[in-house]
Order: C-alpha cells, then structure tokens, then sequence
C-alpha cells in the first residue's frame, strides 16, 4: 500500500543570519565578525507513515519536532532528502494565522477556509458545522477583535477541523481551551482518524500521544532516536529526563 | 487540486507529492477564491477606523496635485504653455501614482504576511498578485476624477481613446508588478530593499512627462538620441503619456495654440508601449524565477 507520508533522510540546517540590513552586514564583515551562525535541527531522519495511520512526534524542546512539521506541511524545504505527502493536508497549526482582527468572526471563516485550501462551495456547506463547533454565539457577526482569547483560538479550530483533508497534522494544538472544549476537540480528531484520514501529532504530552497515537516517533538534538509504540516513547523520554535530571539546566534548550 | 470525497477508500491511492512544491504564478490563479477575499479585505481594512476612510488615500495625490498645479503651472509657468494643464497633471499622476503603489505594496507584501508566510503554506505569490489587485482598485476613483475633469474640459471619446487607456494601464501594473516580485523576495532577507523602493519612488513624479511637456524633454535632448530612447525607455513615461492621449489630446486638439508641438507625445507611441509591455512581461518571468528560489527559506528568514 501506498504511504501517505514518506520522511526520507531529512537533513535541515539553520542559518542565523545576523544581519537583517546591508549596513549592519557592511559593518560586521568589518569587524571579522561571523554573519552567519547555523546548527542542525534535523539530522537525516526517515519514516513513513502508512494512510489512517496515527502517529505522535515526540521530543523535548528543540529537538526539531516543529521543524519537522513545517517541512511536512510545506511551509520549509529540506536541505537535503526529501519529505512527499499524499493527498490534502490540514490541520491544527497556525490557528488562526489568517484572521484579521478588524473582520467579523463569520468573515474570518470564509478567509481563513480559503487560506487553507477550503473553496467557496466547501466552506458554504460547512458553514453550520463550523459555527456550531466554534460556539462564539452572537459574536459571530462582530469583529473578531472583540472576542475573547478562547473565543478566537475556538473559531480557528472549528475552521481547521472542518477542512477535508487526507493528512491532518496536529502542533501542541490541544493544550488551548478550557476542559470542555478540550475534551470537544478530542472527540473530533478521534472522528476524523476514525473516517481513515493520516495523524500526525507533534507533542510533548506522552499522555495525550498515548490516548490518541497507536505509534510514536522520538527525536532528539535532530536525530531520530525511536520509531516504536508510545508507550516505549514515553518510557525512553522518561529515562532522559532522568539523566536531565542529574544536570540540571543542561541541554534542555 | 485533490479534493476527498470522505469516503475512507478513495484516501487510498494518492499520489506522494512535494508539500511545498507549486507552479509559482500559475498556482495563483488556482486560488483565485482566496486572492479575491484577501484583495477584498486588504481594501475593506486598509482605511477602517478613519472617519473619511478612503477618502484620506486621495488626499496625498490631491495635496501634490494642487502643488504642481499652483507652483509650476502658475508660478512657473507652464500653464499658459500647456493647455489644459490640470488633465495633462492628472493623466500623468494616475500612472505614477499606480507605479508607485504597486511597486511599494507588492515588495512589502511578503513581509506584511510574515505571520501567514511562517505558519501556512501558500503559493507565496498570493501576496504580491493581491497588492497588485488592490492598487488596481485604489486607482480607479482616480480615473474617475480623470475622466470627470476632461468632460469639464471637452472631452469626446476618440477610437485609441480605449487601447491607449488599457495599454497604459496594463503596462504600468505589470511592469510594477514585476519590479515588486523582484524586490519582494529580496526585501525578506533584506529590509534595505524596501528602503530603496522608497527612494525610487519619489524620482518616479520627474520621470514622466506630467508636470513638464514631453516636448520639453525632446528639444532639451535634441541630438542627444541615447539619452531620449533611455527616457523613452520608462515603462512609467509611456504610459503616462498613453493615458494622455486617452484624455488630454482629445480635449486640446483643434484649439488655438501658440506652439502646437507641446501637443506631441512619443513617436509611435503606441508600438513603444506594446514593446514595453513584451519586456515586462519577461521581466515578471525572470523575477517569478528569483522568487521562486528565494522563496524555499523565507518562512525562517522571517
């Protein structure tokens, strides 16, 4: 069977340019000093994820997980190896990007559907069930500058769950929200995995990966370190953060 | 594109494909559902919260006109030269003021979206394409007035009163165009870029023959050819002089005149324009290629 993601030695390197202008540029080559620093996020890494598959990525802070996602949403290019996806891809990241403060909710619906692929007929025929999962209630027609973080964040998401995709990519999305929302939002990504479409969670909440994963990948400093049940991920993250432990502050960042 | 039916079978089968790759300006026209609402809310926002709205985007335009007009129409002069000075002035402004909005709006538009560039993939020409959109719309007020004073003035529709307006037009929105998709890419790696629009952009009012007769320019460089086809060689001046001859021609031809050569505009006007038009064509094909590559980091560039 056809994968629905092939991650296929992903290298990505991060150049921190320290000039943003030509002057300071000018100035720095100077002085001798480096106008460019760079590390790697990500340090050939390969998986493939099957189609329906769930699959939680997993890893402490840096250790290329977001970096990962971007490559696999299109929004960054590998430096080397490459990353293809099958299909439609949506998902919960950048919720709420698009939204302009200054247009009402129900304008923000029909902007931000478009912006993630949506058109006019889908987004028309989801209308409904987006304001309903949004639950802004008569805010819908104001501005959404008005409205409350939670208001905001849950227009983004009603969007973003609602657009037909074969991919559906998750990033640390779930921590927003009070409990019921919380517990809303789960349900519906355990729908949409169970109509068949591809997971991919980023996380770095083991219990959440357990509850909605059957399979977990682990990185670490960019490399690929585990591809195994999240379970075992969750065993494997807890003995590093043990040995974090005896270093404190060390090599969290 | 791919749009699944929620049938889990058919989600089988796909082909694996590059999530970033896309078909630069091509693929914009593919999301044209999305260009028309981000155009419709760049316009709609541009000017909320103001009590005038729109009408403060004319205000600059209209300042400036009322400056060339008094300073060197009266002061100078140039009135009792130029017949109808005023509709000479605005056929001009529309174009640089179209030039100039284009230009400073497309090579910010990557920067302007930065939170959208980072965090959701879009053909990233969307940007550009909409400011170009949106300048388009923001003119048209102006070709009202335009239009409006040269019936005051005389005015009667002639039969290159409506290719000389479209060429016009189209040529000055394209060559910004393809000025702006060049800096555009540029000006996410380096602000200066958008610094040195803005330099450009205050040459571009002495460029076209608005506030001086092109004839002027012809007699002053007489013999000096290289320098008049360099001048003739400013997409912006041509089409100046286009829109010209779609208003201000038709309302001095057959007046009485002391020196009826201020009436000339460029020597085949018409083929110079269409040429231009050809050029910026590949300027945009060559400026879509540069974007494209730039365009692989800019989402950790930003």
């Amino acid at each position: 069977m056809a994968a629905s993601i092939v991650v296929d030695s992903v290298s990505k390197q991060f150049t921190l340019r320290h000039a943003k202008t030509l002057k300071r540029m000018t100035t720095q080559l100077i002085r001798r000093e480096p106008l460019k620093g760079s590390f790697h996020a990500l340090d050939d890494v390969s998986f493939s994820v099957q189609p329906g598959e769930s699959i939680g990525l997993m890893g402490h802070n840096g250790s290329g997980k977001s970096t990962l996602l971007k490559l696999i949403s299109g929004v960054m290019r590998p430096d080397s190896g490459s990353v293809r996806v099958a299909g439609r891809i949506a998902g919960l990241i950048g919720v709420g990007a698009g939204f302009h403060p200054d247009m009402t909710g129900r304008q923000n619906i029909y902007l931000n559907g478009a912006i993630i692929g949506m058109s006019e007929a889908e987004i028309n025929a989801k209308l409904d069930a987006m304001v309903d999962f949004a639950d802004v209630g008569k805010f819908l027609d104001s501005e959404v500058r008005h409205y409350s973080s939670g208001m905001y964040m849950r227009l983004g998401f009603a969007v973003a769950v609602h657009a037909d995709s074969d991919v559906f990519l998750v990033d640390e999305g779930l921590a927003v929200g009070d409990a019921p929302f919380k517990r809303k939002c789960i349900r519906k990504i355990k729908d949409l995995h169970e109509e068949g479409r591809t997971m991919f969670f980023v996380s770095h909440s083991t219990g959440q990966v357990k509850q909605l994963c059957d399979r977990a990948v682990v990185l670490q400093e960019g490399r690929m370190v585990l591809d195994s049940t999240p379970e075992e991920a969750e065993t494997y993250l807890h003995q590093v953060e043990g040995e974090d432990d005896d270093v404190p502050g060390d090599d969290d960042i | 594109m791919s749009v699944a039916e929620s049938t889990p079978g058919s989600r089988h089968g796909l082909e694996l494909r590059d999530p970033g790759g896309g078909g630069g300006l091509l693929d914009v026209f593919r999301h044209r559902y999305l260009l028309k609402l981000l155009v419709r809310k760049e316009v709609k926002v541009r000017y909320q919260g103001t009590v005038l709205g729109m009408a403060w985007s004319y205000a600059k335009p209209l300042m400036r006109f009322f400056v060339y007009f008094v300073v060197i129409g009266q002061v100078l002069g140039l009135v009792r030269s130029i017949p109808n000075f005023a509709v000479h002035i605005v056929s001009g402004m529309v174009c640089v003021q179209l030039f100039n909005e284009v230009f400073q709006s497309t090579t910010n538009s990557v920067v302007r979206n930065k939170a959208l560039v980072r965090k959701i993939f879009l053909p990233r020409e969307l940007f550009p394409v909409a400011s170009v959109f949106v300048s388009l719309v923001n003119i048209i007020p102006f070709l009202v007035v335009l239009l409006l004073a040269s019936i005051a003035t005389g005015w009667t529709p002639e039969w290159q009163t409506l290719p000389a307006l479209v060429l016009g037009i189209t040529l000055v929105a394209m060559f910004g165009m393809s000025l702006g998709l060049f800096f555009s890419g540029f000006n996410v790696y380096f602000r200066d870029f958008g610094k040195v629009v803005d330099v450009v952009t205050t040459l571009t009012p002495w460029s076209v023959p608005m506030i001086y007769a092109f004839d002027m320019i012809a007699e002053q460089l007489k013999g000096h050819s290289v320098l008049l086809e360099l001048y003739l060689a400013n997409p912006v001046a041509i089409s100046g002089m286009l829109v010209q001859r779609a208003f201000w021609i038709p309302t001095v031809e057959g007046e009485p005149i002391k020196d009826p050569s201020v009436l000339e505009l460029a020597p085949d006007l018409f083929w110079r324009g269409l040429i231009l038009l050809a050029a910026s064509v590949v300027i945009l094909a060559v400026a879509q290629r540069v974007f494209k590559r730039l365009e692989g980091s800019f989402a950790e560039q930003l």
